[in-house]
């Protein structure tokens, strides 16, 4: 990877305890995610990854524990919340606008960066209209770099489920987010796509310099392309350090290969 | 079409055809003149462009946030009262103003009061709390404004015109306010699929329709987005109270034209703004047609007494429609996972 620099911590995650009912998801878990870096969360599943990572976004709020996001502890907030500081995320299972074009949906990720009123879009005079170009214009460009060019005006719910995948990354890219959370990237893919979407992260960390979570259960995938990871398992901590430093700890072998208790 | 997917299909294909055959057999069997014909097919065309308006605002927001809103009915009514007695103190255009203000005022009120605290909550519910709306703003109108019968003057001509005289034998008897009404109707629907698919509003909105989750992920807000859909729907009222209540007068039986735009919305489609309008002029067309053509051969025929068919037609077609094809005919299909 070129130029980039793993920076200062942007998202500090602190004893962080989410249990519904009776059910414990997540406990006491620490850890913290550095700017431009690639940090992966894994673990089996029902580990507490997808937990985890709701609680960043803003659905969940955990019963006890701190978040602090750019040096701003946060307290109770939605997903909308945490859109509007710059925490973009795409969806395990796709949560597209199906019945919509795909450079429609990538559009509505400029959404919170749209300044003009109702009224003006309405009878869509002149800034309103200039507005929209230039976030066209954006749009574009990210269209061009997920190489999805051919595919511009295709309802997305007609497109194959790898590039549907990338249409979920590009609307998250439109956010132009600071910190994009990406829920099992590679989840249903073949090879051949896995190895397309490993390329896509690395390019975005790179080239827009954006910090990436990502949650994968995949262990292999994501070795290659993190810069440190965090082991979950059973909703508790039980690794976190470089690839190379969780694939020798035992904890982690144990709970990815089993053991007798 | 393949042969398989006919097969599949039958009964859909057999009901569309059947609807086609019904609208152009008076004319094939002889049993009216053309200009008869049209001026019966106008008609019900007219009446279709209403059902299809009340029916637009169901659409509107049962897309944007899954309620099925029984209260539409209700809002038609309260804009066209809201409507019919400002305009008693002030230009119309300016009563005009001030009614989509109520509205927007009323979407505001449901938002905040009732929509927040059910999010997420079962359909039943939201159905449910729509129900208590109904009721509340037909009483709450009345409170507020009345209960007579009160008319709307738009100033249009209310005389019937001869037109076409020269194609047709007798020529074709239009009223200038159905005409007046059905083009503002034609208008609006315009404006909304331009609202829809060009403004980055409109985006947003179509987005809320299709994934809460994801709409909010990015930061489109829904409480606002709600707010919007429900002042749409309720200048969507508006706009039906004026011209129904312009040429029937404002009362309280306004209110169950939500009643003649359930069959509409079985047949088009709960999801789909296309359906809804076809769906209205379908059923406005079918009712006048079965009224007219297909009464008087069964008083001669079976000597029943006739008449009333039109208030039945409607809820026979989409009750055929729930049997063959309940997601109607543009709605999205929902196969469920288990």
């Amino acid at each position: 990877m070129s130029g980039r620099k793993i920076g200062e911590v942007i998202l500090e995650v602190a004893d962080v305890s989410l249990s519904f009912g009776g059910v414990k998801a997540l406990q006491n878990i620490s850890f913290n995610v550095r700017e431009h870096e690639i940090r992966a969360i894994i673990g089996p599943n029902g580990a507490g990854k997808s937990s985890m990572l709701n609680v960043i976004n803003g659905v969940y709020t955990p019963q006890q524990g701190r978040i602090t996001f750019r040096g701003k502890e946060r307290g109770q907030m939605d997903p909308h919340d945490a859109a509007a500081l710059g925490i973009g995320r795409t969806f395990q299972s796709l949560a597209l606008f199906k019945g919509m074009s795909v450079l429609d949906n990538i559009m509505t990720g400029r959404n919170l960066r749209m300044r003009t009123g109702l009224l003006a879009q309405a009878i869509h005079i002149g800034f309103a209209r200039r507005e929209e170009l230039r976030h066209r214009e954006y749009v574009e460009h990210i269209i061009d770099f997920l190489e999805i060019q051919a595919y511009r005006k295709t309802a997305v719910g007609r497109l194959p489920y790898g590039l549907q995948k990338r249409v979920d990354l590009g609307r998250a890219l439109a956010m132009e987010p600071s910190l994009l959370l990406l829920d099992e990237p590679m989840a249903g893919m073949n090879l051949e796509e896995k190895e397309d979407m490993c390329r896509f992260v690395l390019d975005v960390n790179d080239e827009f310099g954006t910090t990436i979570v990502l949650i994968e259960h995949d262990m292999g995938v994501v070795m290659d392309i993190s810069d440190r990871v965090v082991v979950l398992d059973y909703g508790k901590k039980i690794g976190d350090g470089t690839p190379d430093e969780v694939r020798s700890s035992q904890a982690v072998v144990d709970a990815y290969l089993g053991v007798a208790h | 079409m393949t042969l398989t997917s006919l097969q599949r299909n039958w009964p859909v294909v057999a009901l569309i055809v059947g609807v086609l055959i019904g609208a152009i057999a008076p004319l094939a069997l002889g049993l009216s003149t053309p200009g008869f014909y049209f001026e019966v097919l106008l008609g019900g065309l007219m009446s279709g462009v209403l059902y299809s308006l009340v029916a637009l605002g169901f659409v509107l927001i049962f897309k944007a946030s899954g309620v099925f809103n029984f209260a539409q009915g209700a809002m038609v009514l309260f804009a066209a009262l809201s409507l019919a007695r400002l305009s008693e103190h002030m230009p119309l255009a300016v009563a005009f103003v001030l009614s989509v203000g109520i509205m927007a005022v009323f979407a505001w009120v449901v938002e905040r009061l009732v929509l927040r605290h059910l999010v997420n909550q079962d359909a039943v519910v939201l159905l449910m709390a729509t129900l208590g709306i109904t009721y509340f703003l037909d009483g709450f109108g009345q409170t507020l404004w009345g209960s007579d019968i009160y008319t709307i003057e738009t100033g249009l001509p209310k005389t019937p015109v001869l037109v076409l005289e020269s194609i047709f034998e007798g020529g074709i008897l239009i009223n200038t306010e159905d005409f007046v009404a059905a083009a503002i109707a034609a208008l609006l629907v315009l404006a909304l699929a331009v609202f829809f698919q060009k403004t980055p509003t409109g985006r947003a909105l179509r987005a809320v329709a299709d994934d809460h989750q994801a709409a909010q992920s990015i930061g489109i807000p829904l409480n606002r987005i709600w707010v919007i859909v429900w002042t749409v729907a309720g200048f969507v009222a508006l706009v039906a109270g004026m011209v129904w209540g312009s040429k029937l007068g404002v009362q309280f039986s306004l209110s169950l034209i939500a009643l003649k735009a359930l069959p509409v919305v079985i047949l088009g489609g709960f999801t789909s703004v296309p359906g809804a309008i076809l769906g209205g002029l379908i059923i406005g067309v079918g009712e006048k047609f079965a009224e007219v053509f297909l009464g008087p051969p069964l008083v001669s025929l079976f000597d029943l007494a006739g008449g009333g068919i039109e208030n039945w037609f409607a809820y026979v077609l989409a009750l055929l429609f729930l049997l063959v094809r309940p997601e109607g005919l543009f709605g999205e299909k929902h196969i469920d996972r288990v």
